[in-house]
């Protein structure tokens, strides 16, 4: 073989060398995190930790119940208000297409998709808390809605836009008004797309800490009251993690555990999803 | 004479500027077999859909001149109430994925919010698959999804649906198109015998087709009526050039 | 004309909700405009550039905070780069299909996690590593720190460049890359050569959707910068982001002004952000045209 062919087998092999280097060095930071929740997450996790509120600063013991609750109570806001109004919202950039509003709310619902959380955290303080005077869940839920809220906008509008025009005239063509059309044939038929698309939403916000800081706030007590100011893991997390006690340290790592295994298991259950829709 | 179900007056269709149907006068005959056809871009898809008002559904579209539906101008009546009576079955077979055979069959009343009794509901679903000549094989399947039927079951399905609703006139396009051979022989010969119940219109451009089902053909070229008659007659002693040509293979 | 209300009262409904994103966004801007107003009329321009952030004294301005959101955000691309190119590349050409599912999944799995767990990991395991690095270098030993915070987002933009990345990669035309083996090429220069050219504006929208996200990411910048209101002097100095610093003094602001300038941090943020996005997005729309619907 002359000297040519065998130099450039050589820089082949190099660079693939380097390419599989520079793709499993990522590995690396993702096995350290996932192995250091286990390890220290599982060790300081039991019933007492889930079924207990916390014990004052310095203390040892207590649990994060409050903020078990009050992140499902948060997540059942957001949801609330964000999965009616992202749907209807989808259906009206889907089915009413030549128009010059859905371009414009499309615009707005990528500039919301990429405003930053802490920035919505803002919005929701000057929305919900100024006027009430005081941090509560609602304020939280409101923040983690507008999050939300394009993420739902979006799919539901790529979703129903696949479902097939033959299906809606077929519909039509029975004598069905078209809202209703719209309503028993066309969402139905995209549904699995749809809640795909809503469990990643509720994923990527049950995370969120950033727009909660100031408008949930916060609260060592359980509380279930959308008036009142209220806890969350994420919350728990940051300032535990950001305390001085060692035991509050350990708890802030029992709680990333939890709440990991949360968003986990919502983004498992949108891929299950994703892929039983693909397989239909 | 036979007696008219549907006639058309100067129909003018437009899809914006484009002038689709050069104005059409044809009287479509009760409890027969009607062929429309023609090659592709005729204007044969468009002639029907204006028959149950899903042309004017498309942005920009727009019609001229008159449709009368029993006597009476359809762009007076209820946009429902014409759809409920011109029934319509589509090219590819298209079950509601989402519903049961025997919801499918009652979309018609689901789907707008008739509330039928539960014996009344079983009567529909079993007289409008039977008209479909389906019944036998999906007796015992009625509440699969409509999506595991076969093709051709689909698309009897879909007639079934269309007929659930007791329409007066069945517009049909190219409904074997979709269709394996044998599928769409059993397609054609339940068309021959819906006429007994329903006055069928059906869209194809396979010449053989319209040869088979239809009593009466009618022969669309560049978005005119060319010639319209009793199929015999249109295939044996064709009265324009065009529609010999178009008989004979010469375009199209 | 029973059906025709029910339409046009389903469009008015359906188009009332697409009416509340459009006003959420565009109140959005206001709210932030109107709120920061009396830090806008009180510093006007000089914010950007006056160094101070004396809330005693009721004076501010931003240059700290945006000095440090562009140096870590754009340290954590420098860092990040190779290995997002790396991993797509790997994941479109080089990578066995058994390897492929596990690996998607995985790079997936980097940007579900919570940033606040990012930040736990960062305080626990980053921050001490990168004070025995920096005693060895002889720096002042503060393991907190803009280069901390680097690292961290470094890894966590690396699965959105990634995958827009492998999603452009992945549209190369098959027919481009087998001309280029049929005349001999190795995997390597169809990469070097095809591949990459042919992919060059997609990688490049792919860092700036990244850069996005590295200039709006809060929680775990804020757990590892080490929260100093001064401009930076050093990659290694702790100070703080626009974002960190919004996350926290926001509950402590206690004056007019005070929480007026925290605001018109959130309104920068929101516009740099806005023109960054608006910047990919056109970059992507571009080249949708070029490949004419690929």
């Amino acid at each position: 073989m002359d000297k040519g062919v065998t130099r450039r087998l050589w820089k082949d092999r190099v660079a693939t060398l380097l390419v599989t280097i520079l793709a499993l060095v990522p590995l690396i930071p993702l096995a350290l995190i996932l192995l250091q929740l286990a390890v220290k997450g599982i060790t300081s996790l039991n019933l007492q930790f889930l079924t207990s509120l916390p014990h004052p600063p310095g203390e040892e013991g207590g649990g994060v119940l409050n903020a078990i609750v009050g992140t499902a109570v948060l997540l059942a806001l957001a949801s609330a208000l964000a999965v009616p109004t992202g749907i209807l919202a989808g259906i009206y950039l889907s089915e009413y297409r030549d128009r010059t509003l859905p371009h414009a709310v499309r615009m707005a619902a990528d500039l919301l998709q990429g405003t930053p959380s802490i920035v919505i955290g803002i919005l929701a303080y000057a929305w919900v808390v100024r006027p009430m005077h005081h941090f509560s869940a609602l304020a939280g839920g409101v923040a983690l809605a507008i999050i939300m809220l394009p993420v739902i906008v979006r799919t539901t509008e790529e979703v129903l836009v696949l479902v097939p025009r033959d299906l809606r005239e077929s519909a039509l063509a029975l004598g069905v008004p078209s809202w209703r059309m719209i309503l028993k044939v066309v969402l139905p038929t995209g549904m699995v797309g749809v809640t795909t698309g809503v469990l990643l939403s509720i994923a990527r916000v049950a995370g969120e800490t950033a727009p909660l800081l100031f408008t949930a706030f916060g609260n060592p007590f359980l509380s279930l009251k959308p008036t009142e100011p209220i806890d969350a893991l994420p919350l728990v997390i940051f300032n535990y993690a950001t305390s001085p006690y060692a035991d509050w340290w350990r708890q802030a790592w029992a709680a990333s555990l939890v709440l990991i295994v949360l968003v986990i298991l919502l983004n498992v259950a949108a891929r299950l999803l994703a892929r039983r829709m693909k397989g239909e | 004479m036979e007696s008219t179900i549907l006639k058309t007056e100067g129909l003018k269709a437009y899809y914006g500027e484009t002038k689709v149907l050069r104005g059409i006068d044809i009287d479509i005959p009760r409890n027969r077999v009607t062929a429309v056809m023609g090659p592709s871009g005729c204007g044969k898809t468009t002639l029907i859909r204006c028959f149950n008002r899903m042309h004017e559904m498309v942005p920009g579209a727009r019609i001229e001149g008159k449709i009368r539906l029993e006597g009476r101008d359809i762009t007076s009546m209820k946009l429902i109430q014409v759809r409920r009576m011109v029934g319509m079955v589509f090219q590819k077979p298209n079950p509601f994925p989402t519903m049961s055979i025997y919801d499918n069959v009652l979309a018609g009343y689901r789907l707008s919010g008739v509330k039928l009794r539960k014996e009344e509901a079983q009567r529909i679903v079993e007289e409008s698959l039977k008209k479909a000549a389906l019944w036998e094989e999906v007796k015992d399947a009625l509440h699969r999804r409509g999506t595991f039927l076969s093709g051709g079951q689909q698309q009897r399905l879909c007639i079934a649906r269309a007929l659930a609703v007791n329409p007066r006139l069945l517009l049909m396009d190219e409904p074997t198109s979709a269709l394996d051979p044998k599928a769409a022989h059993r397609v054609e010969e339940l068309i021959s015998r819906l006429k007994e119940t329903v006055t069928v219109v059906v869209v194809t451009h396979n010449v053989a087709q319209a040869g088979r089902v239809a009593d009466y053909t009618a022969f669309l070229y560049l978005g005119e009526l060319i010639e319209f008659g009793p199929t015999s007659q249109l295939f044996t002693a064709p009265q324009d050039p065009r529609t010999e040509e178009y008989l004979t293979g010469k375009f199209g | 004309m029973e059906a025709a209300k029910g339409d046009q009262l389903f469009e008015i409904l359906s188009r009332l909700f697409a009416l509340l994103v459009l006003t959420i966004a565009l109140g959005g801007f206001v709210t932030l405009t109107v709120l920061s107003w009396p830090s806008i009329k009180t510093f006007g321009l000089s914010f950007m550039w006056t160094q101070t952030w004396d809330p005693v004294a009721g004076k501010f301005g931003a240059l700290p905070f945006v000095v440090g959101t562009l140096v870590t955000s754009f340290l954590a691309l420098l860092i990040s780069t190779p290995f997002s190119l790396g991993t797509a590349l790997f994941l479109a050409e080089y990578a066995p299909k058994s390897l492929k599912g596990i690996m998607g999944f995985t790079v997936e799995l980097l940007a579900a996690i919570p940033s606040v767990i990012y930040g736990l990991w960062g305080i626990f395991f980053l921050v001490p590593l990168v004070r025995k690095m920096e005693i060895a270098l002889s720096l002042p030993p503060y393991g907190v720190g803009a280069f901390t915070a680097s690292l961290i987002l470094a890894i966590m933009i690396l699965p959105y460049a990634t995958s827009v990345t492998e999603a452009v990669v992945s549209l190369v035309p098959e027919e481009l890359k087998e001309g280029a083996y049929a005349l001999g090429a190795t995997r390597w220069e169809v990469t070097r050569y095809i591949i990459i050219p042919y992919a060059r504006s997609g990688i490049f929208a792919g860092t700036i959707l990244a850069l996005g996200r590295a200039l709006g990411e809060t929680m775990a910048v804020t757990m590892v910068i080490g929260n100093r209101n001064e401009i930076l002097n050093s990659i290694f100095a702790p100070t703080n982001t626009m974002a960190s610093v919004i996350a926290n003094e926001f509950t402590e602001a206690t004056s007019r002004i005070y929480l007026a300038s925290l605001v018109e941090i959130g309104l920068i943020l929101f516009l740099i952000t806005l023109v960054v996005n608006i910047l990919a997005r056109w970059i992507t729309e571009r080249l949708k045209v070029q490949r004419g619907g690929v």
